[in-house]
């Protein structure tokens, strides 16, 4: 059973805002702060200093990608901070913005309609809280379209193992999706790694180097 | 506020004048010009008597328009305004359209005109004007130098003996202040050139056009902030009442009894849902994608290019945020000439690129599909000439049968004021 996790949320519409205090307590988490802007997003975390952050991109005054950026900014100031990020665009740049971010562990991007599918969504949350990183299936899909460099060097197979870890997913989940051992499943990070340019350095901040390198590509 | 030609150089600024840019630019106008006329002489000699054989007067009634690029191209320098090409595009390809439009065009006539003027009486004037204000400081300036070389004697401008070095010094210094002092007259002569150039070359519209043209800048700002408001109501309204009720059917699902009827049913609400707020997500980043706004032009193309099913090499790279309806114009254009290279080309391969200089936006998309497009019936992409046409750009498109096909967009526009924010070097950086 995960933690409880306290939980800063910023949405601008009270709808969804409401629906996910109610929906994260249920599963035993609490939203220790629920605002709907930017600026009080920013002081909800100076007062509450909780596990995670969860935000919308849009929000108050300009109705850009204020919620975006004070992510950005809350992970300068704070890099281990995890933040989980609801949005309605299926577009990289936001993700790839996101996991620049601080150490580029513990965050995520998620497409709002995610927050149907209840269990998956708060379990993407746990593992955003927990250091993890999750890129919604919708955006990887839309890179894997992509034919351009320096993915070109994979096959398709270590495009798949990629594919799944940008979404998350750890070896023994890929090796279980994909449908074969963990130790193929490890080979083939190994060669994705070398293939990107990776340095050998500590394992999961690889990891997250080479969706990174996904994200930009 | 910077000069934007040598008059107001001159009149705006006139003790720091002499020794700016602007004296340059003109000596520079003027030379060239001297050069360009001493062709066009020769040219339109040839021309004559070729005309004596019929085959050479084509070539001497259109002789205007192939002179007309290169001294609009000349005149920025000494007039920074740009001076846009004020011939029409023809609407199909091939030679005997292009004549049919020319011939009936104002403007090759007045180009015409323009390079009678200048064969005949301009580059002689200029190269006068030349050698009053750069010969004659030049050969007092000179004075001194040719004393030493001759050691007895020199005449100045033929006509003073100098024998000494006094009287040779001070006639350098002489020249050092006629050379300050004739760089105004100088460049006012340019200017009144430039001026009679621009006049022929890229008239203004006249008065009442004007007229049209701004009322027409009103309807595309009016249709921009029309989407715009489309867009926001879609997203605060429609697109999340259908989060808020998928999120509302997740968590029935998770009180049904599972693997009944119920359970069921939700999932397939659900799915249903999910689908409608796809649909809707994809409609709405076509009425007005988020990402351009946030991120700016590359970003956005090198998402259009992602999204096209042909596979699309860019070339985005360095592009700075400029005006939203610059951006906004050249992306639909963009998208709307991949959409054509996607359906009607048969290409398998297509290149976008796109580069701001400073002053002009230029975006082309090409294809390798088997070209024969006309823009004229109904591409989508005559409604976007006309939104460029408001911002001053321009929109060729080339696709000879066979193809390939090239389409070129140009906006002359400043870099906006928001591209200091380091989120767009960064983002822009990565493609």
């Amino acid at each position: 059973m995960p933690r409880q996790l306290r939980v800063v949320l910023a949405e601008d519409g009270v709808l969804l805002r409401e629906g996910l205090i109610g929906l994260l307590a249920r599963f035993g988490h609490e939203v220790v702060a629920a605002v709907g802007d930017a600026e009080a997003l920013r002081a909800a975390v100076a007062a509450h200093e909780p596990d995670v952050v969860l935000t919308d991109v849009r929000m108050p005054p300009g109705f850009q990608d204020e919620g975006l950026r004070a992510a950005v900014a809350l992970r300068a100031e704070r890099p281990g901070l995890p933040v989980l990020v609801l949005s309605q665009y299926v577009q990289r740049d936001y993700a790839a913005d996101l996991l620049d971010s601080g150490d580029g562990s513990g965050v995520g991007y998620l497409l709002k309609d995610r927050v149907g599918q209840v269990e998956e969504f708060v379990d993407a949350l746990d593992r955003v809280a927990a250091g993890g990183t999750v890129v919604d299936p919708e955006v990887v899909r839309q890179l894997l379209r992509r034919r351009r460099d320096p993915l070109a060097a994979l096959t398709p197979r270590e495009r798949e193992v990629l594919a799944l870890v940008a979404e998350g997913h750890s070896n023994g989940e890929v090796a279980r999706r994909l449908v074969v051992t963990e130790a193929a499943v490890g080979k083939h990070i190994g060669n994705i790694l070398a293939k990107l340019d990776l340095p050998p350095a500590e394992d999961t901040h690889r990891r997250v180097l080479a969706v990174l390198a996904y994200l930009q590509a | 506020m910077e000069a934007r030609d040598v008059w107001q150089a001159v009149v705006l600024r006139p003790r720091r004048y002499p020794f700016g840019g602007w004296p340059w630019r003109a000596g520079g106008y003027l030379a060239s010009g001297v050069v360009a006329g001493a062709v066009a002489c020769a040219v339109l000699l040839v021309l004559l008597v070729a005309s004596l054989l019929v085959a050479g007067i084509p070539l001497l009634l259109f002789g205007g328009v192939a002179l007309g690029g290169p001294e609009r191209l000349r005149l920025r320098l000494v007039d920074r305004r740009p001076a846009p090409d004020p011939h029409r595009v023809p609407g199909e390809p091939g030679l005997g359209a292009w004549v049919r439009v020319r011939a009936g065009e104002g403007a090759t006539w007045r180009e015409l005109a323009y390079g009678l003027l200048l064969a005949t009486v301009l580059w002689p004037l200029d190269a006068l004007v030349l050698a009053v204000a750069l010969g004659v400081p030049g050969a007092l300036l000179a004075a001194p130098v040719l004393l030493a070389a001759d050691g007895h004697e020199t005449k100045v401008l033929k006509t003073v003996l100098v024998t000494s070095y006094p009287p040779a010094l001070a006639a350098a210094l002489l020249g050092a202040l006629l050379l300050v002092a004739l760089a105004y007259p100088l460049g006012l002569y340019a200017a009144c050139r430039g001026a009679l150039a621009r006049t022929l070359l890229s008239p203004s519209p006249p008065d009442g056009l004007g007229e049209v043209i701004a009322s027409r800048a009103r309807l595309v700002d009016a249709f921009e902030a029309e989407r715009r408001r489309i867009e926001r109501d879609l997203h605060d309204g429609a697109q999340h009442r259908l989060v808020a009720l998928t999120m509302t059917l997740g968590l029935a699902r998770l009180d049904a009894p599972p693997d009944g009827p119920l359970a069921e049913r939700l999932a397939r609400a659900q799915e249903e849902a999910g689908q409608v707020l796809a649909e809707l997500r994809e409609l709405i980043h076509g009425i007005h994608p988020q990402v351009l706004a946030d991120y700016g032009l590359g970003p956005a193309l090198a998402d259009a290019a992602d999204r096209t099913a042909v596979p699309v090499d860019t070339d985005l790279a360095g592009l700075p945020r400029l005006p939203a309806a610059v951006e906004s114009a050249a992306y639909f254009t963009g998208r709307e000439a991949l959409a054509n290279a996607d359906r009607h080309s048969g290409a398998s391969r297509a290149r976008l690129a796109a580069r701001h200089d400073g002053r002009v936006l230029v975006l082309t998309v090409e294809d390798d599909g088997r070209g024969g497009a006309d823009p004229a019936r109904g591409s989508g992409l005559t409604g976007l000439a006309d939104r460029l046409a408001v911002l001053d750009g321009t929109l060729t498109v080339t696709s000879p049968p066979g193809g390939p096909t090239v389409l070129r967009v140009e906006i002359p526009c400043r870099v906006s004021s928001a591209s200091s924010s380091p989120r767009t070097a960064s983002s822009s950086a990565r493609d």
